[in-house]
């Protein structure tokens, strides 16, 4: 059980806040010989693998690293472009590593105004009288829990399944932030959150949900 | 604990079929445009939720709940999509919405010659039988008529 990552998001939609705790693995690697038989293509700067689902690898994993070298985007860390590094037989056997790719910062704010959006439609499209927006979402891999304050901030938690105590996290990230973020007086309110004590408690307070949610209170 | 709604759209987005049991609030659009906005909004989330997965989904995205509502979702292998929205009670109700697809939807709008597919269902046996199956589920309560 875990938690994954935190969002902050204003009310105008725009991320002001975004954590990741905790990313379990989901890595494959495998060696391979000349020709790869897995097909990659380029995909918003990164390489993806487009056809041939096998040992663990699947559509959509991106290459993370070569042998051993980590990926940043198309380009290997030691500066080689890794399709065309992929394509010359002289480089082969070749040992590629396969994941999910990680998301980037401008993803992360294009998710959280996306989610800004969803949350409005939530509740225009209730058949119920004065609902709120997605409070919790819900998926097989994870769920996301939504609390949003009198004041229009949004405080997003994505978590484990089977993780408990959310709702009492989220009040909690609400406390944090009133108390080291609006209290800091170089803080300008709907800016992006950089306030240090505001960092430390919030860790530690996912700390504390983490190892109380699995035997506490549901959620 | 209540049903409120459900929507049927097919892999294009088209409004199969709807039918609503307690609905106490409209959304205030014209119905043609209530169904773009909540397939879209399907659309949307569907997509946001693959990007936001620490890891490989199988099934997907599932459920949503707001303070008032809780929507279910259910997408088969061909994109026909399910979607029903009850009240906060009701748990995961993953084999309801496959009955609908499975024992309704196949057997009575795909196997029968006279229902073109991609278009609003307009076979009455199956909006006879869908309503009669909804009314019959354990957590569709006779309140409020």
């Amino acid at each position: 059980m875990a938690i994954f990552s935190v969002y902050v998001v204003n009310k105008a939609g725009g991320l002001i806040y975004q954590l990741d705790s905790y990313a379990p693995r989901a890595e494959a690697e495998k060696t391979f010989s000349y020709p790869l038989d897995l097909l990659l293509k380029l995909h918003d700067e990164r390489v993806l693998v487009a056809f041939g689902q096998r040992d663990g690898i699947r559509v959509g994993h991106a290459v993370l690293a070569i042998n051993g070298v980590d990926v940043n985007g198309k380009y290997t860390a030691d500066g080689k472009e890794v399709l065309e590094y992929l394509g010359n037989p002289a480089n082969y056997p070749v040992s590629i590593r396969f994941g999910r790719p990680r998301l980037t910062s401008n993803e992360k704010l294009m998710l959280a105004s996306m989610f800004h959006s969803l949350f409005a439609i939530g509740s225009q499209l209730s058949p119920e009288q004065s609902s709120s927006g997605i409070e919790m979402l819900e998926t097989d891999t994870f769920k996301l829990h939504c609390f949003q304050t009198l004041t229009g901030i949004k405080f997003v938690v994505l978590a484990d399944p089977r993780q408990a105590g959310i709702d009492s996290l989220l009040r909690k990230i609400y406390e944090i932030y009133s108390d080291f973020a609006l209290k800091n007086p170089f803080y300008s309110l709907e800016m992006p959150i950089r306030c240090e004590l505001f960092d430390q408690n919030l860790k530690l307070a996912l700390e504390v949900a983490e190892k109380a949610g699995t035997f506490g209170p549901g959620s | 604990m209540t049903v409120h709604n459900l929507y049927l759209f097919d892999r294009n987005g088209v409004c199969l079929h709807y039918s609503e049991w307690h609905r106490k609030k409209q959304a205030g659009i014209p119905k043609e445009e209530e169904y773009k906005l909540m397939y879209g909004m399907l659309f949307s989330i569907r997509s946001f939720v693959s990007k936001m997965s620490p890891l490989d989904m199988k099934d997907g995205f599932l459920a949503f709940q707001t303070s008032r509502y809780k929507l279910h979702y259910y997408e088969t292998p061909t994109g026909i999509k399910v979607v029903m929205n009850t009240d906060l009670g009701v748990g995961p109700i993953r084999d309801v919405l496959h009955h609908i697809y499975s024992a309704l939807y196949v057997e009575l709008v795909v196997k029968n010659p006279l229902c073109p597919l991609g278009q609003t269902v307009q076979s009455e046996l199956f909006r006879s039988r869908l309503d009669s199956y909804v009314r019959s589920l354990p957590f569709f309560s006779a309140r409020a008529g």
